[in-house]
């Protein structure tokens, strides 16, 4: 028998650990397909079925479709966030975390390596998501510059909501906990700024809530690139919680995973 | 036989004691919150080289128990030492030693065999063409090679136990733990399997632990067997040891007529002493042997007992545990207990 | 006992026991009764500014949203309950049921059952917390008796629509196929805006959905100005006869499968 096999350090192990969520990903069409086409259809259906709302007084934009494009990138986030949670769900329901559990694995490793797979998905919706909406003749305000920071952007929001799809994944071990995350998220998607700027909203108490949902800040900073140009306040809030989200997910991540990895 | 079980034992457990392939437990215990100790104080030692058979009914804490010496779960009191390492302090180098096949072969149904192995050989730390070369051996080894770029979702569970031990071995550990590796498997995939095992440890010296809940399994193939019972080993030893302590045939006969139980039991117990049977038989270890077994039946035809069934049963793994536990192994991790546990384990 | 009696029986059976399962596991309720009370907020608090649009005639936002969201809730209603449906062929419990039941169509009539039961409650709650939002009612209690008629013929032809996908797929699997047309279809009508002021695309398609004239007829009774109240409920039941011939059709298959 050979000695005691050697450990890969940790950059090689999440290279492993990434190659697999990769893998997967691309391997499962229903984790591909519904967070782009979902996304595409409700910005079709918003975009024409609220194409009035350009002429309330103060309306920010010309085209109800430049305003709702920054919708979908969060909606896809969310559809990331389910896939990084159940992914991780799955490998605790069916032993495979055991298994890994038993390589010289480190924990970090498997986060970053399951991040992988999300931020595969987030870059294929960017990319369709920003396609469509040239196609519709939506210009980005910011430029090419914008377009890539409005990428850059998205695949980070993509990555905070990942984490804390990953914190439920761990923490419950269960596909069906992880499902429960997706029409709270879906709730936080819609009482926020997402369908009309703060200021247009009528009804104080909704005006209020989405003034305190983080999640308006990610919409008005993507949308921010898209209608105004360069909004360093809006930009700076989406950029910040974006980080917190991810620094919180991670948080929580790496604690639920320590609990999840009794190994002595 | 006696004497060459016990040096081997003794030497056994001092090699244990130094870090080479062997396995040692003391007072091993784990307790889960709001549940009853899954593990009640479990000492062994297995050789290097050994194979060493768990055997016990489903629920009596093999599968804790390998789960804690693979250091997936800590135990609540106790320690061990696999590889020369503490299960506890050392837990990352007892993974290094060790290749674990657990109770569900725990696959990833989207990648295939072959990248199975890649994923596993690559956390070990092998490079890529060792990776290659050892994966596609093993993969021979086991019968796989030509799925090994299928899908896992489209293997059968018999090749899915393959690829399992396959994996177990790309690292080359130096002690191999088996949970129930052969439960499900049509007989051929048994047997296979239990070549390879036997393959592993008389060619490459490889020390393993294997749990099981089949008798056959742990007869054939285990060089020493621990029997498991509600968390404690009832019994320990080399098979041909274990049999030959229960020693006598038993007989096993039920009435051809339910009221004649009684005059049935009372004819049999003249032949010997009266062991634990199912409700509606009664059974008892003949004290001169099988050549009793005539007599037996002069017996009951001159009382006039008919009989609906008579069967002379050889001692087997089984009647050690009906022994020390009062109940048979096969069903017995659904049954209630209905006799009274040995106070000591047997030992040889 | 009579073939009558015995159909009402296994109807009332399999639709007490669905019942059952909601109340005992509130967590299958939830989602039908969450939805539609967060659409509500979402697009009548969210889109209230909407109802200030020039051309944007209709009395009240709140109800001009509560009309849409109920009808939406009647229709996904319908669907939910296809997914007891498929969950029960996943356990195989389907099979038991149709060897108990001497006609098999009771027991998909039972699910019906269940399924108007279920948005009967889900409909009070979504009016009772829309009044106290400060909803405004105009219609009269007879228009408000066709408002609930309509939605009663969508749940019902939703319903017949699941049960036919589901007899044909015989798997949860299903679900997302189920969901996804009914989606389209809620979603092609005048949601937000009065059909005169949408544009685009979806102004073409909302012309031909059946479901554009039950939703405008609806808000007409909302108004207490009916409109089209029965070209509405003739598409609604158009819809719905329709649809029981795929659910009849469904369920034969699910018989020749075994």
């Amino acid at each position: 028998m050979s000695a005691a096999a050697a450990t890969a350090p940790l950059p090689r192990q999440v290279r492993y650990l990434a190659w697999r969520s990769v893998l997967r990903t691309a391997r499962q069409p229903i984790i591909i397909v519904p967070p782009l086409v979902f996304p595409l259809f409700l910005l079709a259906i918003n975009a024409s079925g609220l194409d009035a709302a350009v002429n309330i007084l103060g309306f920010p934009a010309d085209t109800y479709v430049a305003f709702a494009l920054a919708f979908p990138f969060i909606q896809g986030s969310i559809f990331a966030t389910n896939a990084a949670g159940t992914n991780v769900a799955e490998d605790i329901g069916s032993g495979f975390f055991n298994r890994l559990s038993l390589t010289p694995m480190k924990g970090p490793s498997l986060l970053a390596g399951q991040l992988t797979g999300v931020m595969l998905i987030g870059t294929i919706q960017a990319v369709a998501f920003l396609a469509a909406g040239l196609a519709a003749g939506v210009e980005i305000e910011s430029g090419v510059a914008g377009a890539l920071v409005l990428f850059a952007l998205s695949l980070f929001i993509c990555a905070a909501f990942g984490t804390i799809g990953l914190f439920v994944g761990l923490r419950t071990g269960s596909g069906e906990g992880v499902q429960g995350l997706f029409p709270l998220m879906f709730i936080l998607l819609f009482l926020s700024s997402a369908t009309l700027p703060r200021n247009l909203i009528a009804q104080g108490w909704f005006e209020t809530v989405a003034t305190i949902n983080p999640v308006s800040y990610l919409i008005e900073g993507l949308r921010s690139l898209i209608i105004i140009g360069w909004d360093g306040e809006a930009l700076a809030l989406a950029f910040g919680v974006a980080i917190a989200i991810f620094v919180a997910g991670l948080l929580g991540s790496t604690i639920a995973l320590r609990e999840r990895l009794v190994r002595t | 036989m006696a004497s060459q079980d016990a040096r081997a034992l003794a030497n056994g457990r001092s090699a244990a004691g130094r870090g080479d392939n062997g396995i040692e437990a003391e007072g091993l215990v784990r307790e889960f919150k709001k549940g009853p100790r899954a593990v009640d104080g479990i000492d062994l030692s297995v050789s290097p080289g050994e194979i060493y058979g768990f055997l016990g009914p489903n629920g009596a804490g093999k599968s804790t128990t390998v789960h804690m010496l693979t250091t997936l779960l800590p135990p609540t009191e106790g320690m061990a030492r696999v590889a020369g390492h503490d299960i506890i302090r050392e837990g990352a180098a007892v993974r290094n030693a060790i290749g674990v096949a657990l109770q569900d072969a725990a696959l990833d149904p989207l990648l295939t065999g072959r990248e199975h192995m890649k994923l596993q050989g690559g956390l070990h730390g092998l490079a890529p063409a060792e990776i290659a070369r050892r994966g596609d051996s093993l993969l021979d080894r086991v019968g796989l090679a030509e799925a090994a770029d299928r899908r896992v979702g489209g293997y059968s569970g018999g090749m899915k136990r393959r690829l399992d031990l396959a994996l177990a071995l790309v690292h080359e550990p130096s002690i191999l733990f088996l949970d129930e590796p052969t439960t499900g498997l049509d007989i051929q995939s048994r047997s296979a399997m239990w070549e390879e095992i036997a393959r592993l440890s008389g060619e490459r010296g490889v020390t393993v632990f294997l749990t099981t809940q089949y008798l056959e399994e742990a007869d054939s193939l285990a060089d020493r067997v621990g029997i498991i019972d509600l968390g404690r080993i009832v019994a320990e030893g080399t098979p041909e040891v274990l049999k030959a302590q229960i020693g006598r045939p038993t007989v096993e006969a039920a009435p051809a007529e339910p009221a004649d139980g009684e005059r049935l039991a009372a004819v049999l117990e003249r032949f010997g002493e009266r062991t634990p049977a199912a409700p509606d038989q009664v059974a008892v270890r003949l004290s001169s042997g099988t050549e009793g077994l005539a007599d037996v039946v002069r017996a009951l035809d001159a009382e006039g007992v008919g009989i609906g069934n008579l069967e002379l049963h050889a001692p087997s793994l089984d009647d050690v545990f009906l022994t020390k536990t009062g109940r048979r192994l096969e069903g017995a991790g659904e049954e209630e207990e209905t006799g009274e546990h040995a106070l000591e384990p047997v030992t040889a | 006992m009579s073939a009558r009696a015995r159909y009402l029986a296994v109807v009332r059976t399999v639709a007490w026991r669905n019942i059952h399962s909601a109340v005992r596991n509130p967590a299958l309720l939830l989602p039908a009764l969450i939805f539609p009370l967060f659409f509500y907020m979402a697009f009548a608090g969210g889109l209230s500014a909407v109802g200030d649009l020039p051309g944007f005639d209709y009395y009240d936002y709140n109800a001009f949203q509560f009309v849409f969201v109920l009808l939406q809730s009647a229709a996904f209603g319908g669907v939910f309950i296809g997914f007891s449906i498929g969950a029960d062929f996943d356990s195989g419990f389907t099979r038991r049921l149709f060897l108990a039941a001497g006609s098999r169509s009771a027991v998909i009539v039972g699910f019906g059952v269940a399924a108007v039961i279920r948005a009967a409650f889900v409909w009070a709650l979504v009016f009772a917390i829309a009044l106290v939002t400060g909803m405004e009612v105009a219609g009269d209690g007879v228009e408000l008796f066709g408002l609930l008629g309509l939605a009663l013929i969508i749940n019902v032809a939703f319903f017949l629509f699941a049960a036919g996908t589901m007899t044909r797929m015989r798997t949860l699997q299903a679900a997302p196929a189920m969901q996804l047309p009914v989606f389209f279809i809620l979603m092609t009508a005048p949601v937000y805006v009065p059909r005169d002021l949408l544009q685009g695309w979806i102004e073409t398609v909302s012309k031909f959905n059946p479901m554009t004239a039950v939703i405008e007829s609806g808000r007409s009774l909302m108004a207490g100005d009916p409109f089209h109240v029965l070209l509405a409920f003739a598409a609604a039941a158009g819809l719905a006869a329709v649809l029981v011939f795929w659910a009849r059709t469904g369920l034969r298959r699910a018989e020749a499968a075994g």
